[in-house]
């Protein structure tokens, strides 16, 4: 095997560029396939990651129905959720919390500097919920809520903006002309699926956020609330909890079986899990460009292996005349052919390396490489080596001893 | 092997090769019954075409008769498979060919070991072979020399050496000096002739007269045909004849028409 081995390295050396040449169709497949699955297992390791920065076993219960395009109709005008459903869930449901939420946007203005940003009304349960971590300062609590006191917390994004250097913590601000006063500071949650940064936005009491700044224009009941965010235990089933949150809504809005649910109920999970589809899209689409580029390859390959015995046929029949067996003449080219095509995936894959390294250098994508990429990349490149290499080798093997000593 | 007590090393009664070329049916062998004993160095001459390699080829077991027998060195061998063929190549014959056949960027004593790494020798005792049989053809310290850096005559002692090596039954030249100047061609001769010798059986086709001169029976062919078996009682000593330095000359005459 090594002497075989040999044989073909120094019979590939004698066309250098040519064997280059007929491995380009490989080298530019495998380093496909390494790209196509470094950038394939990021994106899903991305997706994973941003499944645990919003928080796992969360549940998002919106006000008013959902088209079948998954679009709210009524936002705003016709808030069906209350504080109240809030309240009754974790009552009903042990196995849950929840946090009502009431959303709306303001200008901030604290000395001469200003910023506009989004307001959550919320309980103090809010960032439990969420999960999200405080960086300074602290949460307002049951007291808050009962005084509708004028206290906020802060995203990273409304701290720089506005504050720029100085520590927000004690600082007044004014919303809607209210003043209220820094307690707490959110730690950096980043941008979130959609893309939006979710460090832009203040949180205040409920209470607070609907007597003095949302006003009443559009918050006509005046418990409703526009999102209800549920988290689940951890080990309880999330389509038990789902569909207990759903008979328990429609029970407490008195729904008719039959009559459609006048909210929307989302798993959290499941709307990461869609975005991994289209990444999984993309990853297909790289493997279509890897199986062509290899194939292509695999038939450059086939055609150098035809060249190359036609080239030799005096070799073969010389090595026939001195006892090389259908067998031997076979192994020798097939040899040549798949180290042709592992030299080739090498290369690839040192490539695809490069590369993938180079998009996440440069492009900012998420890689991931695994030993069992290129362990893949291998048996492509030795799989196309041996199929493609088949024919040339078996064309050598069944040459005639006599005319091929006599060929020209 | 060498050394067995075979009456007849090669005996073929009516061996026959038909060629289909087109509508036309080319009896390049005729059906041609020949013995040969152990030992014998013999010429095979005739005009082109008359079917000298063709003959070779089927006493080299590189083709298969369309007709008649063939027994080598007691065993049939007219109808085996072509695996099996390529193993008695492997171990009876050696072949060397008017164009040498060596293997290209591959050092000499390389291309000696190639017959050995068919019949499975170990590499060591691969590398000790050639490079005794290539001290035998006095080219030992030419071993690491590629084709390309070695004179024809030379090229065609690694030949030799090669075909050799497996300690063959029988050793079978076409044209060996065919490609050679009438020195060379000499020596060429000469070593084939000590070979003989030693006890190496020996069959040589050639168109040269001078050639076959040194050869102690002469097999004429025409069309297909053995026309013509001749004991040559007294061959031609082609070492005296080198060291004699005398009649190149006169082997040249033919050699490069
Ligand atoms: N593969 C083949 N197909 C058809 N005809 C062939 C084939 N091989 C040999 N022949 C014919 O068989 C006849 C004998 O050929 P062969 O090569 O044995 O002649 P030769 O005596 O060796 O001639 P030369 O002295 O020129 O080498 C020739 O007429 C040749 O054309
Ligand atoms: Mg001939």
């Amino acid at each position: 095997m090594l002497g075989l081995l040999r044989v073909a390295m120094r019979a590939l050396a004698v066309n250098k560029l040519r064997s280059l040449l007929t491995m380009l169709g490989i080298i530019i497949g495998v380093a496909a396939v390494i790209v196509m699955i470094a950038v394939g297992a990021g994106a899903q390791a991305r997706v994973e990651e941003q499944i645990r920065s919003l928080g796992s076993n969360l549940l998002l219960i919106l006000s008013g129905s959902t088209t079948a395009g998954g679009v709210r109709m009524g936002f705003g005008s016709n808030l069906t959720i209350s504080e109240d459903d809030a309240a009754a869930i974790p009552r009903e449901i042990p196995e849950t919390m929840a946090a009502p939420a009431l959303r709306g946007t303001a200008q901030l203005i604290w000395g001469n500097q200003n910023w506009s940003t989004v307001i959550f009304g919320v309980t103090p349960e809010y960032i439990d919920v969420r999960q999200w971590e405080l960086a300074a300062g602290r949460m307002f609590d049951a007291t808050d809520i009962a005084g509708a006191t004028k206290v906020c917390l802060v995203g990273q994004t409304v701290a720089r903006q506005l504050f720029g250097g100085a520590d927000p913590l004690g600082q007044v601000i004014r919303v809607r002309r209210v003043p209220f006063t820094v307690i707490g500071v959110l730690e950096s949650k980043g941008q979130s699926m959609m893309g939006s940064d979710q460090d832009d936005l203040i949180l205040m009491p409920i209470s607070t956020a609907r007597k003095r700044v949302l006003g009443a224009s559009n918050l006509a009941k005046q418990r409703s609330v526009g999102t209800i965010w549920v988290k689940v235990a951890e080990g309880y089933d999330m389509k038990t909890a789902e569909e207990q949150v759903r008979s328990l809504l429609r029970q407490r809005h008195r729904l008719q079986p039959g009559q459609d649910d006048d909210f929307s109920l989302r798993n959290l999970e499941e709307v990461a899990a869609t975005q991994e589809a289209s990444s999984r899209v993309l990853a297909l689409l790289l493997a279509a460009v890897a199986s062509v580029s290899l194939v292509v390859g695999g038939i450059g390959i086939m055609n150098i292996m035809l060249v190359s015995v036609t080239e030799r046929t005096r070799e073969i029949g010389l090595r026939m005349a001195v006892g090389a067996r259908t067998r031997d003449i076979l192994g020798q080219f097939l040899v040549e052919a798949v180290t042709l095509s592992l030299i080739g995936g090498l290369a690839g894959i040192a490539i695809g390396i490069a590369t993938a390294v180079g998009i996440a250098q440069f492009a900012g994508w998420r890689i991931v490489l695994s030993p069992e990429s290129v362990l893949l990349a291998v048996a492509f490149a030795f799989t196309i080596g041996v199929f493609f290499g088949f024919y040339p080798a078996r064309k050598a093997a069944r040459l005639n001893p006599v005319e091929a000593l006599r060929f020209e | 092997m060498a050394g067995q007590m075979i009456p007849q090393l090669i005996r073929t009664r009516g061996l026959t090769k038909t060629y289909q070329v087109g509508d036309n049916e080319i009896r390049a062998l005729a059906g041609v019954s020949i013995d040969v004993a152990q030992g014998e160095f013999t010429a095979v001459m005739g005009p082109s075409g008359s079917g000298k390699s063709t003959l070779m080829n089927m006493l080299g077991c590189l083709d298969r008769p369309s007709a008649g027998e063939y027994v080598l060195g007691g065993r049939r061998v007219s109808d085996l498979a072509s695996d099996e063929l390529a193993a008695v190549r492997n171990s009876n014959i050696g072949f060397v060919f008017q164009t040498f056949n060596l293997l290209a960027r591959t050092a000499a004593v390389e291309n000696v070991e190639l017959p050995l790494v068919y019949a499975g020798v170990p590499a060591a005792e691969r590398r000790v072979r050639a490079l005794e049989m290539l001290a035998k053809v006095g080219l030992a310290e030419r071993a690491d020399h590629h084709s390309a850096q070695l004179s024809g005559g030379q090229q065609q002692r690694v030949a030799i050496a090669r075909a050799l090596v497996t300690r063959p039954l029988l050793i079978l030249a076409d044209e060996p000096t065919g490609a050679l100047d009438s020195r060379t061609s000499l020596e060429i001769m000469a070593l084939l002739q000590e070979l003989n010798q030693g006890g190496m059986t020996v069959l040589v086709v050639t168109h040269e007269a001078d050639v076959a001169r040194f050869a102690r029976r002469v097999l004429r062919f025409r069309d297909g045909h053995l026309v013509e078996d001749h004991a040559n009682e007294k061959p031609d000593d082609a070492r005296a004849m080198l060291r004699a330095e005398a009649v190149p000359v006169t082997i040249s005459a033919e050699a490069s028409a």
